[in-house]
């Protein structure tokens, strides 16, 4: 033991103030390959948005965000669309996760769950839309057995896929198996204990529930529910597909930018990127805070 | 809870599975809705798998899988060779270095991959210092480069975490007291020791790089994911077909990572 700790510090020589710090070229290729390709491309767009055309700072391009109606809509219809799939993704989420974990169903439920929702939350992009429009398309499935079993036309009861509505409902594919990814291990960190003792000071169920599980849980609802909001707010190719460019959302219109310069001024075109930036970065700091809060309880 | 499982738990997973299973089932049917040579019917509907024959025979096809495929296996050649030395050498010697990397492979899920791939488009221009989009070869390496910053939280968290069951330390004397040097160490000890780890890591870049739609289609490369959109701007049934192999290919990585998940090591022998 000690001939080997000898060894390897002589294999490894003594650390002294004055040598070079070589150590950090191991880390270089890692910090090259981020900055060059991750950080210093998004720093570039984010220096354009607060410049103009002659290179001077300006906030005329942010406040155009908000001036410009068309720009204005389209962030406004990603925000609804965010917000929705991401708030009907968690508690359907949850609802499904809640069943499998403290529902007392057999075990190959819970596994099949599982597994489902690893490949779910990652089956998005252009096959999704694809999927969707053969079900309640015009000739989907569904849109057929309801108006010939059921005598039910979806299409004359105003329903349109192609819309903001079908959007949501097409997300929730993805948004509902990553919220039971993520919630059923911090479901599973509920201690059984913590039932028991509540049971044993007199309290009811709805009382367990509201004064240990739901604050317990919240941190990490409201966490997941920010990361999934931020999750389809950067979507594009789902709704690309789906829609072509009929649907104003903002990953939409930013592409339509990259391509043509719809906007007619690439430094807008730079401000809108940045308004995405800003607002998933908002949303993952926010995700950040509640997922250490939430590992108090359930770590 | 009663044995057998609450009415209500039930319930919820009945309506979910409604939710999750109708569209593959009539994905699946509207694929194979078929006027001419049924090869047999339902309800008077005529069906055959002839569409799928389309598909797979349509020279497009092959050759844009065929892109994406070699594209995902470079990502991932790329992704280890950043990920696997990077994530070693900071367990070995820097590891208060650990919560910034973490930070920096956790970004490309902050910025949307539309926006870093309208970065490259700007900043490595055919006038750049750097022009890879000046060449086709150029352009096909920074899509690599593209997908392996998209792939990086991934292939991070599933090497990091298969790190944490090998005792780097001991492993690393070891075989510096045989004599070997850094590239020895990191390609003969320590990959075979997280090799299923990465393998996890790649396949679900894999699944990922696929079937990818933005970054390809943005720097104009002939890739799976635009061939698909562009299949479902044109065609009836062919783009259901695809979404069938997608969901398969796709479920086929989750469950190659399942299957590895039952090898992986679950602790290290000795605590780091």
């Amino acid at each position: 033991m000690t001939e080997q700790t000898n060894v390897a510090t002589m294999a490894t020589p003594a650390v002294s103030k004055t040598r070079l710090p070589t150590q950090w070229l191991g880390v270089t290729p890692f910090f090259l390959f981020a900055v060059l390709f991750l950080v210093l491309p998004t720093m570039y767009l984010i220096i354009g948005a607060f410049q103009n055309s002659d290179g001077q700072f300006t906030l005329a391009n942010i406040r155009q965000l908000f001036l410009d109606p068309s720009i204005r809509a389209s962030y406004w219809v990603s925000i609804k669309i965010s917000f929705w799939s991401a708030v009907l993704g968690a508690l359907v989420g949850l609802a499904i996760a809640l069943a499998i974990v403290r529902g007392g169903l057999p075990n190959w439920v819970r596994s099949a769950t599982m597994t489902f929702s690893g490949v779910a939350s990652n089956f998005a992009g252009v096959p999704l839309a694809f999927a969707f429009i053969s079900t309640l398309g015009r000739l989907g499935l569904v849109t057929i057995i309801l108006r010939d079993v059921f005598g039910l036309n979806l299409y004359t009861t105003g329903f349109n896929l192609l819309s903001s509505y079908g959007l949501i409902l097409v997300y929730l594919y993805f948004q509902i198996p990553l919220m039971v990814v993520i919630i059923t291990p911090a479901l599973d960190g509920l201690r059984k204990e913590w039932g028991e003792a509540a049971a044993t000071l007199g309290a009811t169920p709805w009382q367990f529930w509201r004064m240990v599980l739901i604050p317990v849980l919240w941190p990490s609802f409201l966490g997941t529910v920010i990361l999934l909001f931020a999750n389809a707010f950067g979507a594009i190719a789902t709704a690309y597909a789906f829609t072509g460019s009929s649907l104003n959302i903002v990953p939409i219109l930013l592409y339509a930018q990259i391509r043509g310069d719809v906007l007619n001024d690439p430094h807008l075109g730079y401000a809108l990127a940045f308004g995405m930036i800003f607002i998933t970065g908002v949303a993952n700091t926010f995700y950040i805070w509640f997922r250490t809060r939430s590992e108090r309880w359930l770590k | 809870m009663r044995k057998g499982g609450a009415w209500w738990a039930w319930l919820t997973f009945a309506i979910g599975a409604t939710y999750f299973l109708v569209p593959l089932i009539a994905t699946l049917e509207f694929s194979m809705r078929q006027r001419n040579n049924p090869v047999f019917s339902l309800f008077g509907q005529g069906y055959s798998f002839g569409v799928f024959n389309n598909v797979f025979g349509d020279p497009r096809f092959q050759q844009t899988f065929t892109y994406s495929v070699l594209a995902a296996i470079f990502t991932i050649l790329l992704g280890v060779l950043i990920v696997v030395p990077t994530a070693y050498w900071v367990r070995l010697r820097m590891p208060y270095l650990r919560p910034v990397i973490e930070f920096v492979t956790l970004l490309p899920l902050v910025i949307p991959a539309i926006v870093i791939v309208f970065g490259y488009i700007r900043m490595y221009g055919s006038n750049s210092m750097l022009p890879f989009l000046g060449t086709t070869g150029g352009t096909n390496v920074l899509l690599v480069i593209g997908y392996a910053v998209l792939s990086l939280p991934y292939m991070y968290r599933a090497v990091d975490t298969g790190l944490r069951t090998v005792d780097v330390p001991t492993l690393t004397e070891a075989a510096q007291i045989l004599g070997a040097g850094w590239t020895t160490i990191i390609a003969r000890v320590i990959l075979p020791n997280v090799l299923i780890a990465v393998l996890s890591g790649a396949f679900l870049t894999f699944a990922i790089v696929i079937g990818e739609f933005t970054m390809a289609s943005l720097l104009n490369r002939p890739a799976f994911g635009p061939y698909m959109q562009n299949l479902g701007a044109n065609r009836a049934y062919e783009p259901a077909a695809l979404a069938i192999i997608a969901f398969a290919l796709t479920w086929g990585c989750m469950a190659m990572i399942q299957f590895l998940s039952r090898y992986a090591p679950r602790s290290a022998n000795r605590p780091n």
